[in-house]
């Protein structure tokens, strides 16, 4: 674990309800406390409605926590409003979604892209970190085509790609094996794994197979909006 | 942005529908407003062509040349008037042309002014039983040299040469003098007939603000006279406003058209990127960002609508012989429809703003759609 740079997430006590009338209120995260080292991998393991997700957003600056304290990278987003959590996410945060999304008109290059055009626009920087980037993925040959040209695989390692275009702190990866038959969600896993471990990012992998979780350094389990590190 | 223009570029195919139906409705809103600019056009040009800054009728003509009568008396009550430089008098009667090479009943409808002072873009007057034509006669088949005969008197005028945009109440204009003119309306309007020195309207020339010269010539004749600016009394020639209501009234409603089917198209098109935009705000997007993408694709929409609009309503102006269609499509009109077309369409997208703004980013997250 690097010793130097802040916990990538430190989350404490943090409680998320929601009102579901009557004046009665659903728990979706209880008192969760987690701790997410500069450089670690957790998996954060679960079935269906158990919490996953809200933890997550929580996590990337897409909720709010009703309550409880939420450090990114060192950053205290607890009390940010909407537009500071814009632009946390624009700079501090990486996702990896559950159905990929690529932007479908764009090339693989372009869906790279796309993060510094909604965000810090640093125009030549933004295009040779995507350059750079493609090709520790492999898909220098594939920067042009458009994701309907790509396979399930090479369309999960652009929407890696994506994910760290901005140089995140916290990748957020949402079952990123669900869509990829077992061979290639092995391969994206390997090479999620070396590509964090590379550069020394964090990340939460969200899953509810435990096959993968010997990607990981740590596993998380969560259940019915409580986490048990055990 | 950059996103919003290569949507467009490479899903062309998603907007070709929008471009069609806003095409149509751009060529609609254009040809009407070149209609109604061709109508105005025809009933005012004899008014407008006035080479003076005033024009004065009797006080219960209601700005109509055939109601107005202006005796030697009131005109020198006008003529005294401090800033009036000069004074020419306008009378006009309207009538049917027998065309040579024309069947007999197919009469070309004509407006035979006699004047004093020529307007612009026609000669001093000519001799008796001469006249200018207005170039819309040719559609009739009137050309130089050729005599044609007016009203039921058949009173004989030769043709001998043409001006352009004098028409009146949409008939040609013939210029001639005054005595030709007081000939042919004694002989074909009997009951109309004026006194020599009498004229319908005066023309009249000053040295200052043309509003206030009307207004000094009305208190000086003491009510008996109702002046107007040449730019106004154009516009109260008999009929024009009420057109001019008539067809605004279309084009609104056509404007309003154009909104609805832009702001459900966009919101069509809001409600199928939900997921898309639901990734976009994830990863940092603004909604402002995206709603300006919206606009901006809804902006070139119509204005890619508008330019084949107008490239095919120039087209249908070219084909139409000239006096057939009053159509008239000027530079002007063009750029008041693209410009009312491209608002229309900023603010049928506004509809879609809700929807965008209420795009959740935690609908990217947990969702394998």
């Amino acid at each position: 674990m690097n010793q130097s740079a802040p916990n990538a997430l430190e989350m404490v006590d943090v409680r998320k309800v929601y009102p579901t009338g009557n004046g009665a209120e659903a728990v979706a995260l209880d008192h969760a406390t987690l701790t997410v080292g500069a450089d670690e991998i957790v998996a954060l393991i679960g079935p269906s409605g158990s919490g996953k997700t809200t933890l997550c957003s929580i996590a990337g600056g897409i909720l709010a926590a009703t309550s409880g304290t939420v450090i990114v990278g060192g950053e205290d987003i607890t009390n940010y409003r909407e537009r500071e959590l814009t632009t946390f996410r624009q700079t501090m945060i990486g996702f990896v979604f559950q159905a990929v999304n690529l932007v479908p008109f764009l090339t693989a290059r372009e869906n790279l892209l796309v993060v510094d055009e909604m965000g810090r626009r640093t125009g030549a920087a933004a295009r040779s970190r995507a350059d750079q980037l493609l090709e520790d993925l492999g898909l220098s040959e594939q920067r042009k085509r458009l994701p309907a040209q790509l396979s399930g695989g090479q369309r999960q390692r652009v929407a890696i790609g994506r994910a760290l275009m901005n140089t995140p702190k916290l990748v957020l990866l949402d079952e990123p094996t669900s869509s990829l038959d077992s061979t290639t969600g092995r391969q994206v896993m390997d090479l999620i794994r070396s590509e964090m471990k590379s550069r020394g990012t964090a990340a939460i992998v969200v899953t509810h197979d435990e096959r993968i979780t010997e990607f990981c350094d740590r596993n998380v389990h969560i259940s019915d909006g409580v986490l048990d590190a055990g | 942005m950059k996103l919003a223009l290569r949507e467009l570029v490479r899903r062309p195919g998603r907007f070709v529908m929008a471009t069609v139906v806003l095409t149509l409705i751009a060529v609609l809103l254009m040809f009407l407003g070149g209609l109604l600019d061709g109508l105005t056009r025809s009933a005012t040009g004899a008014v407008r062509a006035q080479n003076g800054d005033v024009l004065v009728y009797s006080e219960a003509a209601q700005s109509s040349f055939l109601r107005s009568r202006i005796d030697p008396d009131l005109r020198a009550t006008v003529e005294s008037v401090e800033g009036v430089t000069a004074t020419g008098g306008i009378g006009i009667v309207q009538l049917g042309a027998r065309v040579p090479g024309n069947g007999p009943r197919d009469l070309a409808s004509v407006a035979l002014f006699g004047y004093e002072i020529a307007p612009r873009g026609v000669p001093d007057a000519p001799p008796p039983g001469q006249a200018y034509a207005d170039e819309v006669l040719e559609a009739d088949g009137v050309k130089q040299g050729m005599e044609l005969l007016l009203g039921p008197a058949r009173s004989p005028i030769v043709v001998i040469g043409f001006v352009s945009d004098t028409a009146y109440s949409g008939q040609g204009g013939l210029w001639a003098s005054p005595q030709t003119w007081r000939e042919v309306l004694a002989a074909n309007r009997p009951d109309a007939q004026v006194a020599d020195g009498v004229f319908q309207s005066l023309v009249v020339r000053g040295d200052g603000n043309a509003s206030a010269l009307a207004e000094a010539i009305d208190r000086a004749t003491d009510g008996a006279t109702k002046s107007l600016t040449v730019s106004a009394a154009a516009a109260a020639t008999p009929g024009v406003s009420e057109q001019q209501s008539t067809f605004n009234q279309i084009i609104g409603i056509t404007v309003l058209i154009a909104l609805v089917v832009i702001a459900l198209f966009f919101a069509l098109l809001t409600v199928e990127r939900v997921a898309l935009y639901g990734v976009l705000k994830a990863i940092g997007a603004r909604s402002s960002t995206i709603f300006a993408g919206l606009v901006l694709q809804a902006a070139i929409v119509a204005l890619i609508a508008s330019a084949i609009a107008a490239a095919l309503v120039y087209g249908i102006e070219a084909l139409i012989p000239p006096g057939t269609v009053p159509l008239f499509v000027s530079t002007s009109r063009v750029s008041t429809s693209v410009a009312v077309l491209i608002l229309a369409a900023v603010l049928g997208c506004a509809f879609s703003l809700r929807r965008v703004l209420k795009v959740d980013p935690a609908s990217a997250l947990g969702s394998a759609q």
